[in-house]
């Protein structure tokens, strides 16, 4: 019973299934599959405690427990529950999003170089939120953060480059490469307007915008947890719910009908749910880049199976967020957007996948 | 790449074999036609702008010099300058994407997606930040270094994977490498606001705020790429029969792809030092222009050069027109253009197989 067979052939289940009988009602299950998840959520909540713990006032982690259960003093309550907790857990929920985001829209595509990203979704964001900051003016960097208006526009921009660009790759059915490359055109036009916009706006508002579109979780707080946290609420079951009908558009849209899915339905759902996190987490947080992309793809590494799991995509989507932002706060003199981080250390994963070849293989 | 184009039959039964002239004198006819065109565009990109100057006027203070005024002034001093370099950055533009094009068999081959604008914006950045540089004559060398090491970049990974260098994996090469150095350039222009000033108006791609310096300073690469384009394109025709037979017709195959590549590199890396990153013409032109001519590289060429310098200087033309008194940059306008073109050309059925 070995849980890395040396030599593991596709199609083949080497994976050894284990039986759990209780009374009548038995099953089969694999351990990795479920050990994988509860590991990361372990490492995810250790995370979130030292997170809490490290700044510029740094609080011990039983202390940090102890403030969040009212213990201590008040200093470290305000900070822990005040100023640390809310930008942790909108950076935990973006996370989540973001990890079942790409896990869809990665098992629909049949690559694994697909993401929100690439696809242009976070490009329609961008556009949006620096076309309000820049047009709407008003106001400085914390009036623009702080407000209610960005992550609305965002949220409109992403949606709107979503249909845009299902509308266009849509030709009887949705092919995985023509929706990459339309994602990969639009990303540059939607590049093209937001440079153009930066340079009609004052220099003020167009530094503010420059922090927003590399993806920052700056000045977030409850205000920005909360409709994501709706939005996860009603998307994540969904994504749940599709498991099975994931699973069966994997073997092609031919075997897909002949089991009687309807692909067209399913693949627009699929889509629509995956799109729709990406777009809520663009929202509250800017484009935070790669973390759609490498997260499911590490996930299927470690949980060993033949797709991107949901649940350990969302877990160590969180987690690679939580700990990119500890170190985006914490590891340089001046604190640098936790988008900036991520990229660095998403691109050249990518690039890897690239020459590595394994484009057709994985999935 | 190499071996994958070798198996490749030669051209697939539902492409386009001819274009719309055929026979040498039509070609001939057609090109003394477009040179026409390039010439009437250097007339309306000297007469038209935020100053309406009359084409007489234009021309008298050309072979005038002594003649006073302020419309002379701005013909000499401002448009002139801006005319010479749309007309180098759009031959050269245009000349590079049906080089490239042709060389990875990739109808989405456009230099500016693959590597070579996230290069050079990185350069550029690094000399605005590190050496406090802030006019467009001062970044020239970085951006050309950048854009060289960007697109020998993105062609090394998109061709190193098992499948060689797809249109996918190329596109996504470039993709990934432009997310990068756009991380490391955020990561510099969030920290100073001064950067971040002078940056974005390079971004954009522009022909404004230029001086007859910079036209002269890249002027001696674009025309070396040219003639190296120039010579390319009969080992390029040959090249397109598949590898194996261009080397049994005696032809070096490394000689034509390194010359190739070095034809694309110098023109793009030129034409973006001088104007900043101006996506699309490098898409599009060649299209049109392979539209017009056919495959037959040696009159793909000067076609994709003469309709780039065009489009180029039309675009920058209406760049002036559409948002007076102020200007749409060139690099906006094209990528308003563009866009549309490169999605209708992923929708068309087989782009995999080209």
């Amino acid at each position: 019973m070995t849980l890395t067979a040396p030599t593991r052939t596709p199609g083949t289940s080497a994976r050894p299934r284990r039986a759990l009988r209780v009374g009548p009602v038995s099953g089969a299950y694999r351990l990795r599959p479920l050990a994988v998840p509860l590991a990361v959520l372990a490492a995810l909540v250790l995370a979130c405690a030292v997170s809490l713990g490290r700044g510029d006032f740094p609080i011990s982690v039983p202390e940090v427990l102890g403030a969040l259960v009212g213990a201590g003093d008040d200093t470290q309550r305000f900070i822990v529950t005040e100023l640390r907790a809310p930008r942790i857990v909108v950076g935990l929920l973006v996370g989540l999003a973001l990890g079942v985001s790409g896990a869809l829209i990665q098992t629909f595509a049949r690559n694994p170089l697909a993401s929100p990203d690439i696809l242009g979704v976070t490009g329609g964001a961008a556009v949006g939120a620096v076309a309000l900051i820049v047009l709407g003016g008003a106001g400085g960097a914390g009036a623009v953060l702080g407000g209610f208006g960005t992550p609305a526009a965002a949220l409109l921009g992403a949606l709107a480059a979503a249909a845009l660009i299902f509308g266009l790759a849509w030709r009887k059915g949705i092919d995985g490469y023509r929706l990459v490359l339309v994602g990969v055109g639009l990303s540059a036009f939607a590049q093209a307007l937001v440079n153009y916009l930066l340079t009609r706006s004052e220099i003020t508002d167009a530094a503010a915008a420059n922090v927003w579109i590399s993806g920052s979780l700056h000045g977030r707080g409850w205000g920005q947890a909360l409709p994501l946290a709706l939005a996860l609420l009603v998307l994540f079951p969904a994504a749940l719910a599709l498991t099975r009908v994931l699973g069966v558009l994997q073997f092609g849209d031919e075997t897909a009908r002949g089991l009687g899915i309807r692909v067209p339905l399913a693949q627009g759902t699929v889509v629509l749910v995956a799109v729709g996190l990406a777009a809520f987490a663009v929202a509250a947080a800017g484009p935070i880049q790669f973390v759609a992309l490498v997260v499911p793809q590490i996930a299927v590494r470690l949980t060993g199976g033949s797709r991107p799991p949901l649940v350990a995509s969302a877990l160590l989507g969180a987690l690679l967020l939580v700990l990119s932002d500890l170190v985006a706060r914490t590891a340089f003199p001046e604190t640098f957007p936790v988008g900036v981080v991520t990229a660095v250390v998403g691109a050249p994963y990518l690039l890897w996948l690239l020459v590595r070849g394994r484009r057709r293989s994985t999935l | 790449m190499a071996q994958r184009t070798a198996t490749r039959p030669v051209q697939t039964a539902d492409q386009p074999r001819r274009g719309l002239l055929r026979g040498g004198l039509s070609r001939t006819g057609g090109l003394w036609l477009l040179v026409l065109l390039v010439l009437a565009a250097c007339a309306l990109s000297t007469a038209v702008g935020t100053r309406s100057i009359g084409l007489g006027t234009v021309w008298q203070a050309l072979t005038d010099s002594s003649l006073p005024g302020d419309d002379a002034i701005i013909v000499r001093e401002l448009r002139v300058p801006r005319t010479l370099l749309g007309l180098l950055a759009g031959a050269a533009l245009g000349i590079s994407g049906a080089l490239m094009q042709g060389h990875t068999r990739n109808p989405l081959g456009d230099p500016g997606l693959l590597g070579v604008t996230a290069g050079a914006a990185f350069a550029v950045v690094l000399a605005i930040s590190l050496l406090g540089i802030t006019s467009p004559s001062g970044y020239v060398w970085f951006a050309f270094a950048g854009a060289l090491l960007g697109s020998v970049a993105v062609f090394a990974i998109g061709g190193s994977g098992r499948g060689g260098a797809t249109p996918v994996s190329l596109a996504l090469a470039g993709a990934a490498l432009t997310a990068l150095l756009f991380a490391l350039v955020q990561a510099l222009t969030i920290r100073e606001q001064t950067t971040l000033d002078a940056f974005r108006f390079w971004i954009v791609g522009a022909l404004a705020g230029r001086d007859l310096s910079i036209a002269t300073q890249v002027a001696p690469f674009i025309v070396l790429g040219v003639v190296l384009a120039v010579v390319n394109a009969p080992a390029l025709n040959t090249l397109s029969l598949g590898e194996d037979v261009a080397r049994g017709l005696g032809q070096r195959i490394w000689l034509a792809r390194a010359t190739g590549l070095a034809a694309t590199t110098l023109l793009t890396g030129a034409a973006t030092a001088a104007c900043g990153p101006i996506a699309f013409v490098g898409l599009v032109v060649p299209h049109v222009a392979r539209a017009i001519t056919g495959p037959d590289h040696r009159w793909l060429v000067p076609y994709a050069g003469l309709l780039g310098a065009v489009s180029l200087l039309v675009a920058d033309v209406l760049g002036r027109v559409v948002a007076r008194p102020g200007e749409l940059q060139v690099g906006i306008v094209l990528a308003v253009v563009g866009t549309p073109f490169f999605v209708a050309l992923v929708r068309r059925r087989r782009l995999a197989q080209l």
